[in-house]
């Protein structure tokens, strides 16, 4: 038993360490461009600045890594994560999307903010600053509305 | 002293085929982001479809599988039956992207292609949500469904249907084939809030 245990624990640790040098492809290589979000409609500083720590790691090409993510398995997994988010939205490109798909997209937002579901509360837990209080959320609400509201003009 | 062996023979399985599906993972990733760029966008759709009670287009029957599903998705919200309707988004979906742009004139192509990729965007959330958000996702391609309608042609008569009470009061609307009201939006509990807005027949 005592053999087994030994050999199981020891493995277990290679596995661990080894898995430390797989790479991982990281999402924030990709330079701002003008299909950005906050680019595209030029949004007001406090709004781009709620909207960047809020929305961006996983919903744009910059994500701001926290430094447990060059610790494995939990870097693999932030990376799934990451992919994920920005296949439902990924506001570095807004701006190449037809109007109908920006609606579409506007309408999800604001219903995820509007009923707490965005950002994540998992994420939320590392990320204080992420959190949007009852000004932030107002303040988002009422900004996605209004460019909601251009779009159909 | 076998069951701590197995565990750890668990624990050790566990990790090695999580590290080998996170890699595998990582390939799949920073593709799928469904960005298209669409420089010529077409606005002529984006005109409010008028008050007008009778709108008659063309027939068309190539959009009737979309069409179909649709009122699969319809008929199973009012059922509450979020199953059937995750079935259904997902046919939906599949519907959307088979079908051939190249059987409509050049010049609608590309406003078609458009509500086209969002009524799959639709589908898809549809296919993997609960019912509350598959019903916002149904209330939201209502209009861009109408508005398909009005360029493609139909191939059936539809109503379109709007109850005032959906979203806290913002309102909401669907389409039917039938004129009798059987909300959608709300289900059981309040199965006949809304009224005919609109008919939408062929010529």
């Amino acid at each position: 038993m005592k053999k087994w245990l030994k050999l199981s624990l020891w493995i277990v640790l290679i596995v661990l360490v080894g898995i430390q040098f797989v790479p991982v492809q990281r999402n924030e290589i990709e330079p701002v461009t003008n299909a950005d979000f906050i680019e595209h409609y030029e949004s007001p500083v406090v709004i781009g600045n709620i909207i960047r720590a809020s929305c961006y790691d996983c919903h744009s090409n910059q994500t701001k890594y926290p430094w447990y993510s060059n610790v494995q398995p939990i870097g693999f997994l932030l990376q799934n994560h990451i992919s994920e988010g920005k296949s439902e939205l990924n506001l570095s490109e807004f701006g190449l999307l037809s109007n109908r798909m920006k609606r579409t997209k506007l309408k999800s937002i604001l219903s995820q903010i509007d009923n707490d579901k965005m950002p994540m509360p998992s994420y939320l837990f590392l990320h204080s600053e992420a959190k949007l209080d009852s000004l932030k959320k107002t303040l988002l609400v009422s900004y996605f509305d209004s460019i909601l509201v251009d779009i159909d003009r | 002293m076998k069951k701590s062996n197995s565990i750890l023979t668990l624990a050790l399985l566990a990790s090695i085929s999580f590290s080998l599906i996170a890699c595998a993972n990582k390939k799949s990733t920073d593709h799928g982001n469904g960005v298209h760029d669409h420089s010529a966008m077409n606005h002529k759709a984006e005109d409010e479809i008028s008050d007008v009670s009778v709108v008659e287009t063309s027939e068309n029957k190539s959009i009737s599988q979309l069409i179909d599903q649709y009122l699969v998705i319809k008929n199973a919200l009012v059922q509450d039956d979020a199953r059937a309707a995750a079935s259904a988004g997902q046919k939906l979906a599949e519907a959307a992207s088979s079908i051939d742009l190249n059987t409509f004139e050049a010049s609608k192509q590309s406003e078609i292609k458009e509500i086209l990729e969002v009524v799959k965007e639709h589908g898809e959330h549809i296919a993997k949500s609960e019912i509350a958000h598959q019903r916002e996702h149904f209330e939201g391609m209502a209009k861009d469904f109408m508005d398909l309608l009005a360029i493609t042609g139909t191939d059936r008569t539809l109503y379109q249907q709007y109850c005032p009470m959906y979203d806290k009061g913002k309102g909401g609307s669907w389409l039917s084939d039938s004129q009798e009201i059987k909300n959608p939006l709300f289900g059981s509990k309040m199965l006949t809030c809304g009224s005919v807005k609109e008919t939408i027949s062929m010529k």
